[in-house]
């Protein structure tokens, strides 16, 4: 018998009229890393061009700041990025902080340091464990979600909330540390590191796995930089731009850690400097424990902007005064505007916020990792196959709820 | 922290500098909105300025001013350098109906962020490659971050989306695409014998495609019977 192919090419070609194929992924679809729109036009299973179309989840944050008091925005805040709602408390505490010219008590610094590391371990485990889910790999998510629960245990002990703790004040923090807290941190720091071993073992060899990851969604140093992109993301193409390194704020240059760079800038880089920027967090958690002062105040004492006691505004009708112009008119910060940014899970989550002297922002602009970080995904998902959608959207680790704001 | 740059900008553009501000240390320079692309332009290629990184790009309304005699919105642009680790604000001037230049071509990070702009505040950006709402859908009326936009303002009901109408990449209209059911119920019970969806039947050759102009025209007409219908019963 003939082979095949010999028959195909002794008669005319076969000329079938071909054209791109458009497809709709989304905006809710389970295996999307988010509620988001994907127009995709395909060449069979290979992607000729994407439109990517976020917008789903707008809720009009910065709308909303508009008609609040400064410290109405922590609960939206919180929801920014709903993964790691410490470390956006943090960021719009620094902001509203510099806007004010004022600096909080050492030991506050340290707490908002301890919280904010474990919610970024939070953040990339959480991230890590569900691109490694999206491809199939079940046990690895759920024995790293087992840390975020850890965590979440200290956290909710700490604040009284697992996810959206609205913990961060203007001036300090809602409430001192707990007098377990040291212990308990101390305490699970040698468990997370024996699960990241764990999920490296699991994960670091599988074939599938590095199929999946390796040479797919690559972008370069270059574009990554026009194009903003900030964090693991930034990291993985090899510029080594961290802003706890390059822009110290708060106590981040008493610290002693490194920070990971990929290479390629590809799925597989950006779920490594995850990995490592996991220990790197750790470390600067050891140090911080070390370093924390176990007494002094938390809060600046400045009665125009912290609540005074409780127990004094029922007390005094001084502490009662500055309790009802407080709730009522806000702190008021001088005219002017400044920006502050911080290193959240995602990358530089930045706050410009704009005062005009009253008891409410002007305008409260968020700079989202997200969004800068999406907006390069489209270059890195064209040409590649209709699968490496999950696994690239996976590792660039799109949050909504920051995303659209 | 940046004062290098804005000396370097001073010389550069002299006349062109509006203000200068260095409130809790972010340097800022207002800027002619002329001269706004070719500064993007500058910072990013001088050598000592270096500016690669494309930060953010944002707006504020300040209507106040329009009565004054004075622009509305003011552009934000934050740049910032990896390596010589400094970075500024730029600011410009944007009257309301007026369009503003694209940095597109100096920054490709600007696409979305200058989208947005649009979106919230209704600047427009000239040459821009791909100029529509990103966060709201093309029928909101209005831009949400004006001051005059009401917070609790509701909007109106959309109508089912036509593929015409809108200036997204098209969603499915209304009888293309995937169907429901593989059986034509409709046609099976007007007699027509047709056991199968439209789409199916299409394959097979019974129907006509629906961007048959034909086709389209009796579907148009349907539904305008169908609409004086509704309207009639209300």
């Amino acid at each position: 018998m003939e082979p095949i192919d010999e028959i195909l090419t002794e008669t005319e070609a076969l000329d079938l009229p071909t054209e791109p194929m458009r497809l709709n992924m989304g905006p809710s679809h389970p295996a999307m890393h988010g509620t988001i729109r994907m127009v995709l036009d395909l060449d069979g299973e290979t992607i000729l061009n994407v439109d990517v179309q976020p917008g789903y989840l707008h809720r009009g944050f910065e709308k909303s700041c508009e008609r609040g008091t400064y410290a109405q925005v922590y609960p939206y805040a919180d929801r920014l990025n709903y993964v790691s709602p410490m470390l956006n408390n943090v960021g719009f505490s620094l902001a509203c902080e510099k806007l004010l010219g004022i600096e909080v008590p050492e030991r506050c610094a340290y707490y908002r340091v301890l919280l904010g590391e474990l919610a970024r371990i939070c953040d990339h485990f959480t991230c890590n464990g569900a691109s490694a889910m999206e491809l199939g790999a079940m046990t690895p998510f759920l024995w790293l979600l087992k840390v975020r629960d850890w965590i979440w245990d200290i956290l909710e002990k700490e604040t009284g909330a697992r996810m959206t703790h609205s913990f961060g004040r203007i001036g300090g923090m809602a409430a001192p540390p707990t007098p377990g807290f040291k212990e308990d941190v101390r305490a699970i720091l040698p468990e997370i590191r024996k699960v990241v071993g764990e999920a490296e073992g699991m994960l670091l060899k599988n074939r599938i796995f590095l199929d999946r990851t390796q040479g797919i969604g690559i972008l370069s140093k270059e574009r990554a930089l026009a194009l903003g992109v900030t964090g693991p993301m930034l990291r993985s193409t090899g510029v080594a731009y961290d802003v706890r390194k390059d822009h110290p704020y708060s106590l981040y240059d008493r610290f002693d850690f490194d920070v990971p760079v990929g290479t390629d800038g590809d799925n597989w880089d950006r779920f490594m400097v995850r990995m490592e920027e996991i220990r790197q967090s750790m470390r600067i958690i050891e140090q911080a424990l070390e370093q924390m002062p176990d007494e002094g105040p938390i809060n600046v004492e400045d009665p125009r902007i912290m609540l005074p006691e409780k127990r004094e505004v029922y007390d005094t009708i001084e502490a009662t005064i500055a309790h009802f112009k407080l709730v009522m008119e806000g702190l008021k910060p001088p005219k002017g505007r400044v920006y502050s940014m911080i290193e959240a899970g995602n990358g530089e989550l930045g706050f410009y916020i704009v005062s005009d002297g009253s008891g409410t922002p002007y305008r409260v602009r968020v700079r989202p990792p997200c969004w800068f970080n999406l907006q390069a995904s489209r270059e890195m998902l064209i040409g590649d196959m209709i699968a490496d959608i999950v696994p690239t959207f996976g590792s660039v680790n799109m949050i909504g709820g920051e995303c659209d704001r | 922290m940046s004062q290098k740059v804005v000396k370097k900008l001073e010389k550069e553009f002299g006349d062109k500098i509006l203000a200068k501000d260095d409130f809790r240390g972010d340097d800022e320079v207002t800027i002619a909105l002329g001269s706004w692309v070719k500064a993007a332009e500058f910072l990013k290629s001088d050598p000592d300025c270096a500016m690669d990184h494309f930060g953010d790009l944002t707006a504020v309304d300040w209507p106040e001013r329009e009565a004054e005699g004075g622009e509305r919105f003011d552009l934000v642009l934050y740049l910032r350098s990896v390596e010589k680790k400094h970075r500024i604000f730029l600011r410009a001037r944007v009257a309301d109906g007026k369009k503003a230049p694209t940095l597109t071509p100096v920054y490709p990070g600007a696409n979305w962020a200058e989208r947005e702009v649009y979106d919230m505040f209704g600047i427009e950006f000239a040459d821009h490659p791909d100029l529509r709402r990103i966060l709201m859908y093309e029928e909101f009326e209005g831009f949400p971050l004006r001051k005059d936009y009401p917070i609790d303002k509701a909007q109106p009901l959309v109508e089912y989306r036509d593929v015409d109408d809108t200036l997204k990449l098209p969603p499915f209209g209304i009888e293309e695409g995937q169907p429901f059911g593989r059986i034509d119920w409709e046609g099976r019970l007007e007699g027509v014998g047709e056991q199968v969806s439209p789409s199916i039947g299409l394959q097979t050759g019974e129907r006509r495609a629906l961007s048959d102009s034909e086709v389209a025209e009796e579907q148009a007409a349907k539904l305008a019977e169908a609409g004086e219908a509704a309207e009639g019963a209300e």
